[in-house]
């Protein structure tokens, strides 16, 4: 296989990275400033944030990530992935390499890994993305209640809110109810979905909000759009 | 003051800075932070129209002449308010202390509030410092900043016993507001470094403060709404969420502002330009001229003239105790600026309370 389709099946392997925080991939945000491939196999992917502070652990679990994904590939001999420009650079790089877990990573910093952030940011995720499938539908909120997946027309929102609740281990089939709350499961009753969608969207607001910023600083520091 | 349309707005700034931030201000070994924060702080500035950029030279040492010309000359603010930053393992003098920001206000009488802060982790020597600062300046407001390094910690809550006897001794000193900013990092560095609720929990515990949630919360809006919503004495301030958004992302600025006027309430949220990020004039301007751009917002409350006086002064100036002319104060029936009973869109008994 040449460099330049390995290139690309990386290029793939990191779409499926996502900003844990933005719930979007690293690639869309433009956050892989580089990816290349030796003839034999090695793997370098460097990494670019909005700016020199974004917060260490959600850095760290992209880089940590990114790792996973290009070196999960057949054709990779070895992997290395550096986050340039960043306050924990360093921490970050060195830890991701010796595979050493975030708690370790930060010696003393840190009391513990990053799997209940994540799972709190996916629950963000499956929040807004209770807005998306729901807005364009014109029914009256108290019809949503009960309301199953399965009624929804199928989209590409649809399937991504599905993914995030499988994620979760939260029902995602056609015959699970629209409305859940994402940490029990648990269906909205009808009197609570009024608030439950107001919510839903004030989540979306946030991320798309942040995403917003987060582009526009990224375009600042890294005008070359990489 | 600012003036449109035969309306007349009194424009309390209430969160500013005065910083030295240049290579000479720079502590040795520690330059790429200082570098890294100042350079950080000049892209948010991209996201406010090009014609008000600077150079990173002019934003890391802009002068007296250029923030009075900025602040009040152009940019219509009645009142500003200097909120600290110290920073001090990375800028030697501090990055924008409370000594620096009222040695210039004291040349400007009348025209500033000198805000001074306190970081739990300075003990025993941090409360007498406190104390002396609020002799000294007068100061009945405070800036706390939870990310701040020290002494090779990366941050604190405001849950941490030590923050609370901070919070016992603002009471007995006569300090009113507690604007609070989160930042990337904290201990441990595996929480959410951005997490509100340690601001719930002081607010219930501290009935007689106001806490003023700075760049409400942000990334965390969704967080801060709901805490919001349930804490009466919790306020938002709009700093970098019109700076940051309005120019750059407009439909994105409605739907946050819509989303903090359901959720906080008019009377709750304070603007703040957040000066040298972003010049006041054109943050003004836009604001007072905003509404939402199309019928898609029409569930979010109305934004009416009286919403617009009370958040460019009105609100801080009542927080403050800052007099405010008779021509610039609203009419019977037009509201009560910073009540805290007022506008909540969810009741303190609603399911609200448990954030998703």
């Amino acid at each position: 296989m040449t460099t330049a389709i390995v290139g690309s099946r990386i290029l793939a392997a990191l779409a499926g990275v996502r900003d844990p925080e933005l719930d979007e991939p690293i690639t869309t945000l433009g956050f892989v400033a580089s990816a290349v491939v030796s003839p034999d196999g090695v793997a370098e992917v460097h990494l670019r944030l909005p700016t020199y502070f974004c917060a260490p652990n959600f850095a760290y679990l992209m880089v940590a990530d990114a790792y996973d994904a290009v070196s999960a590939l057949d054709e990779i001999r070895s992997t290395t992935v550096i986050l340039d420009e960043h306050f924990a650079s360093d921490a970050i790089n060195d830890g991701v390499a010796a595979r050493a877990g975030f708690a370790r990573s930060f010696d003393g910093e840190a009391a513990g890994e990053l799997d209940q952030l994540r799972i709190d940011f996916i629950r963000k995720s499956v929040m807004a993305g209770t807005d998306v499938v729901c807005r364009p539908l014109s029914r009256d909120p108290s019809d949503l209640s009960a309301a199953k997946l399965g009624d929804l027309p199928p989209s590409n929102a649809l399937d991504r809110l599905r993914r995030r609740r499988r994620e979760l281990g939260l029902p995602a089939g056609d015959d699970s109810p629209l409305l859940i709350d994402p940490i029990t499961g648990a269906p909205i009753a009808a009197d609570a979905v009024p608030l439950h969608l107001r919510k839903a969207r004030l989540t979306r607001t946030s991320l798309d909000a942040n995403t917003g910023i987060c582009r526009g600083m990224l375009r600042h520091r890294y005008p070359d759009n990489g | 003051m600012y003036e449109k349309d035969g309306e007349k707005y009194f424009v309390v700034d209430s969160h500013m800075h005065y910083w030295s931030a240049g290579p000479d201000n720079w502590v040795p070994g520690a330059e790429k932070y200082a570098k890294g924060w100042i350079e950080c702080f000049h892209a948010y500035q991209s996201l406010g129209p090009e014609s008000t950029h600077w150079s990173i030279e002019k934003f890391m040492s802009y002068t007296e002449d250029d923030l009075i010309k900025d602040v009040f000359d152009d940019g219509y603010v009645d009142v500003a308010i200097f909120q600290p930053t110290y920073l001090t393992e990375w800028y030697r003098e501090g990055f924008n202390t409370t000594e620096r920001n009222a040695a210039l206000g004291a040349k400007h009488p009348g025209r500033f509030v000198t805000n001074t802060r306190w970081d739990p982790r300075d003990g025993d020597d941090g409360l007498k410092r406190l104390a002396e600062n609020v002799d000294r300046y007068g100061s009945i407001g405070v800036k706390l900043y939870t990310a701040e390094w020290n002494n090779g910690s990366r941050g604190w809550t405001l849950k941490d016993p030590g923050a609370y006897r901070y919070l016992e001794k603002c009471q007995e000193l006569g300090i009113k507001n507690i604007h609070v900013h989160k930042g990337p990092t904290i201990w441990p560095l595996d929480k959410d470094a951005f997490d509100v609720s340690d601001v719930d929990h002081a607010a219930t515990d501290f009935p007689d403060l106001n806490f003023i949630v700075e760049h409400v919360g942000l990334p965390r809006i969704e967080d801060f709404c709901f805490m919001a919503t349930q804490e009466p004495n919790v306020y938002a301030g709009l700093s970098v969420v019109i700076g940051g958004l309005m120019h750059a992302r407009p439909k994105f600025f409605a739907k946050v502002m819509g989303e903090l006027l359901f959720w906080v309430g008019e009377d709750k949220m304070t603007f703040g330009s957040d000066y040298g990020i972003w010049e006041p004039k054109w943050q003004i301007e836009g604001f007072v001229d905003w509404d939402y751009p199309s019928d898609e917002f029409s569930d979010y409350p109305r934004v009416t003239t009286a919403t617009k006086k009370k958040i460019l002064g009105l609100n801080a100036a009542k927080l403050y105790g800052i007099e405010v002319p008779e021509e610039y104060r609203l009419g019977a029936g037009e509201g009560a600026p910073a009540a805290r009973d007022d506008a909540v869109g969810v009741s303190t008994e609603s399911p609200a309370a448990s954030p998703a």
